[in-house]
């Protein structure tokens, strides 16, 4: 094994494979007492090939690769549409309390009454916030949320006898949308957006029809704009017989201000990594509650929460009593209780009103920085935005720079990149959200880098953007090498293996 | 609020650089008949406050170390090593996201690459991908891919998978148009039967659990050629993945998807998630892989880079044609997982399996000593199931309740309404059981079942 840690910090760092060495150990372990086995013929005779590291080694190699993260507690990280705000440290320290930490998911009932109150109890602010009835709290993650609600749907549809096969959902919908919807053996049919950025609902309500099993619409949606026509396009979609899902990927812009329960909606997942402000730990793990109306709240996955009448909590993990028609288990176990924990914490530090804020102060930082940039950039629609405003890239016409290569500049500056070429909708897509956890200071660095770009664009620097960043840990990568030839492990080379 | 830095004189400068006058201009978008409702909530808390209530709630649990404890059934308390945590609250890990610009995303690609990598090592299969939410979603995740492989959609499932998996499978066939087709098979305790049934014609995958869900191992080699010889692929399902630093290699066995619930390294019980499922199969199906994977590649200078790649299976990309509907999978839980094999290497891994195979032998022996107690099982790896002589559940609480001992999961539990299955309790140990522990359980027995 070859390599070394050291060298300048911020450049490579070996794999864990090169800096291992037979014999070492990161943890200390008692010696078996090399009883017989009752494994029979299942014994393993062969060795893995992990290597062997010391904790110092392991510290470092971690501490080396965290390094070359970017992350929100480094600097601005205004992704569009995944709610980049500040994580708590405090929810940490909660989470890992061993009533939550080290419970198991099959202890009786009373030995877990605090998780189960956790549970609950953030239902209930669920609940509440969103104006609808009922809540499943199991969903990992947003886009099995939107797999939960689906199969509510389609559930309740069969539990009616009907048999409906179309789901609606416009171009702009995040993919997580028509993926969910195939996966649920919906087929999908795109509606159109109009030329302010909303669903056109003459166009909607023109697909509506009796095979319509339910429309799926983000609001606000991923331009960023408020679906101003929600309520009439709910109207109609009740009319058809057909139910509301709303992609709640972005209700961080109405939390406390506004319940999707008096638009009309059905169903909609929670991201507590967005909006609750659970970290998002470099992809997940995430939570997807997903709140449901009172037609489609029967049809709500196992287990149930109940509340006895000694005033216990308990879980019903079959479909029977009150949850005889539910759909079923969508995965082993109840929870992502970690992440319940961190958010029932970030509802109870803000409170009714500091929820409220919230929202306001992330529509007024996405708003300051449309506003401001609106010259220097090119905002794709008619302001107001709400969390997030999202520009086209007809502010880098002529320049030859392309929003990946402004992009990448703005990682020169400092800056975590905007989401970018999504939506599909608009041409080179920049959405940019910067949440409510940035100062005005923090917004007025980031518009002042973007209007030095802009012009270095339009100037004689242009040719710079092609090999930005310059000062990052890495250069551009070669990504098409990465997809023609996948290398997706490690592997010993022939030299180790002799 | 000190999570949010604008002042009210930060938002009226803000508020007239707009060019409106109120902030509820911003939302002029919003029928105003549904603003701003009144809500039933309490008002704002301080981080005092907090602390107490939530050590209050915590208080009301019985935490797994607050005593002895044998509660296993696919969720294992194993110890989880200080520096773990240490790291995986750094900062630039915790508060990153999916890595979609690489340039500042090393950090968490390269800990996905060698994640992949010892996850292919613990499987005995050529790739993994980068993590699934956990090991259920994982095990319908496989049938999915293996019905995309073949082009069918019955699915065999042999007998001892944990019922929460196979209820979660269930769920989704019924919306997948998937075919679940029960195989008949073993007595609990007892591994499946060397020579397969007949497998049902078009069979997409054969799928088995190991450990199965009563605890017992055996060989998948049978099943391997079975499923193969009818053009199906093997699944193979591990509830509990410190148990392949002891056991045969399901990949090397014959399986072409291996998945498992990755919990016990790393990432504790915690009521139930999050977790970590892995995912790994064979490199000739990866392009019909579901889930993240990151890959290496070179900068434009030529040094070695770390990417996300083949993403043209995903949603994002492919839309209603991806592999699979997910999206941010369990990044920090595959760190954690990451970190902890890490530590442990080859020879702490293989230590630290027969530490929990040795403890599993030393509750075994005592508790057979007990009258009314019989362990079912003839092979086990940290977990096993003992038939009582009367209903496990009234017998497990009485123990809770009168002697602080968590003893097991009674079968009842996960089985409801299986009255040959009333009297059975699955016990778990790991390195974390004492010899203390063992003996307050087989005391508890003999108290109880007197």
């Amino acid at each position: 094994m070859s390599g070394i840690q050291s060298g300048a910090p911020d450049r490579a760092e070996p794999l864990l494979f090169e800096l291992g060495s037979p014999g070492r150990s990161g943890i200390d372990l008692p010696a078996p007492s090399g009883c017989a086995t009752r494994l029979g013929s299942a014994e393993r005779s062969t060795g893995i090939g992990l290597p062997d590291l010391d904790e110092a080694t392991v510290v470092r190699h971690y501490t080396r690769l965290s390094r070359l993260n970017h992350g929100i507690d480094t600097a601005f990280y205004p992704l569009g549409s995944c709610t980049m705000k500040h994580n708590p440290r405090l929810h940490e320290k909660l989470a890992r309390l061993p009533g939550f930490a080290d419970v198991h998911p099959l202890q009786p009932a009373s030995t877990v009454q605090g998780a189960l109150t956790v549970i609950d109890e953030l239902a209930r602010w669920l609940r509440i916030l969103t104006g609808l009835p009922a809540v499943a709290m199991w969903p990992a993650a947003g886009a099995h949320g939107e797999l939960c609600g689906l199969m509510a749907i389609r559930a309740a549809h069969e539990a009616k006898g009907e048999a409906r096969h179309r789901i609606l959902v416009p171009d702009s919908a995040h993919g997580t949308n028509p993926a969910t919807a195939a996966f649920c053996g919906f087929e999908v049919e795109k509606v159109q957006e109009g030329a302010d950025g909303r669903v056109d609902t003459a166009s909607l309500e023109a697909a509506l029809g009796p095979d319509v099993a339910a429309i799926m619409l983000t609001n606000p949606n991923t331009c960023g704009v408020f679906e101003s026509d929600i309520q009439a396009m709910a109207e109609a979609t009740h009319a058809a017989g057909a139910y509301f899902y709303c992609d709640g990927a972005n209700f961080n812009a109405l939390v406390g201000k506004v319940r999707p329960g008096d638009l009309g909606v059905d169903a909609m997942h929670i991201n507590l990594h967005k909006t609750f402000s659970t970290p998002h730990g470099g992809g997940g793990p995430g939570a997807g509650p997903t709140v449901l109306s009172a037609a489609l709240a029967p049809f709500a996955p196992l287990p149930w929460v109940l509340h006895e009448d000694d005033g216990q909590l308990r879980l019903l993990e079959q479909a029977t009593g009150p949850a005889g028609a539910s759909f079923g288990r969508l995965r082993a176990f109840h929870g992502q209780m970690g992440t319940f924990v961190r958010a029932l914490a970030y509802c109870l530090s803000y409170g009714r009103e500091g929820i409220r804020q919230v929202a306001e102060d992330a529509v007024l930082n996405a708003n300051y920085l449309r506003s401001a940039l609106a010259n220097t950039l090119s905002p794709a629609y008619p302001g107001p935005c709400m969390h997030e405003c999202l520009f086209d890239d007809s502010f880098l016409d002529g320049t030859g720079v392309s929003t990946l290569d402004f992009a990448k500049a703005l990682i020169e500056q400092g800056f975590h990149p905007p989401t970018v070429y999504f939506p599909l909708v608009v041409s080179g897509a920049l959405l940019v959200e910067p949440t409510e956890t940035e100062s005005r200071t923090t917004l007025d660095s980031f518009i002042e880098a973007a209007r030095d770009l802009v012009a270095r664009a339009h100037g004689s620097e242009a040719d710079g953007f092609a090999n930005a960043p310059g000062n990052a840990p890495r250069r551009r990568a070669d990504e098409t090498r990465a997809a023609r030839s996948p290398v997706l492990r490690w592997k010993p080379s022939a030299a180790e293996h002799r | 609020m000190r999570w949010l830095p604008n002042t009210d004189a930060d938002r009226r400068a803000m508020l007239d650089r707009i060019g409106v006058p109120a902030i509820n201009d911003l939302f002029s978008d919003v029928p105003s008949e549904v603003l701003d409702p009144v809500l039933d909530l309490p008002p704002a808390a301080s981080e005092i406050e907090i602390g107490r209530v939530f050590e209050e709630l915590s208080g009301r649990n019985r935490a797994a170390g607050d005593g002895p404890f044998f509660l296993g059934a696919g969720a294992y308390r194993h110890y989880i090593p200080a520096s773990v945590d240490a790291l995986i609250q750094r900062g630039e890990f915790l508060t990153s996201y999916t890595p979609y610009q690489p340039e500042i995303s090393q950090g968490t690609l390269q800990t996905l690459f060698e994640f992949q990598t010892q996850v292919a090592l613990l499987t005995g299969c050529e790739v993994a991908n980068a993590s699934m939410y956990d090991g259920s979603t994982a095990c319908v995740e496989a049938t999915l891919m293996a019905a995309r492989v073949t082009r069918r959609n019955r699915i065999a499932v042999a007998d001892g998978l944990h019922p929460h998996w196979h209820e979660t499978l269930t769920t989704y066939f019924h919306f997948a148009g998937l075919e679940l087709v029960q195989l008949s098979g073993a007595e609990p305790g007892q591994w499946l039967p060397a020579s397969p049934d007949a497998l049902p014609d078009d069979c997409a995958a054969v799928l088995v659990q190991y450990p199965d869900v009563f605890g017992a191992v055996g060989d998948l080699r049978p099943w391997a050629e079975a499923a193969h010889a009818a053009g199906a692929l093997l699944i193979v399902a591990v509830p509990e993945t410190v148990a392949l630093g002891a056991l045969r290699s399901p990949g090397e066995d014959g399986a072409d998807i291996v998945v498992a619930e990755g919990q016990s390294l790393g990432v504790g019980l915690a009521f139930g998630g999050p977790y970590v499922g892995l995912f790994a199969t064979r490199d000739k199906y990866v392009r019909n892989m579901p889930g993240r994977l990151a890959g290496e590649t070179v900068d434009t200078e030529g040094e070695r880079s770390f990417v996300l790649t083949l993403a043209a299976r995903e949603q994002h990309i492919r839309r209603g044609r991806a592999t699979s509907n997910i999206c941010t999978n369990s990044g920090l839980c595959a760190l954690a997982f990451s970190v902890h094999l890490a530590l442990l290497g080859e020879t702490g891994l293989a230590r630290l399996a027969r530490l929990n195979h040795e403890a599993a032998v030393r509750t075994a022996e005592r508790i057979e000593a007990v009258k009314g107690v019989s362990v079912a099982n003839e092979t086990f790896f940290n977990e096993f199931v003992v038939a009582l002589d009367r209903p496990a559940e009234d017998v497990a609480a009485a123990m809770q309740r009168e002697r602080g001992v968590l003893a097991g999961v009674p079968a009842s539990r996960l089985y409801p309404g299986r009255d040959d299955l009333a009297n059975h309790l699955l016990i778990a140990a790991t390195e974390l059981t004492t010899d203390d522990d063992i003996e307050r359980l087989g005391a508890a027995f003999e108290e109880t079942l007197r």
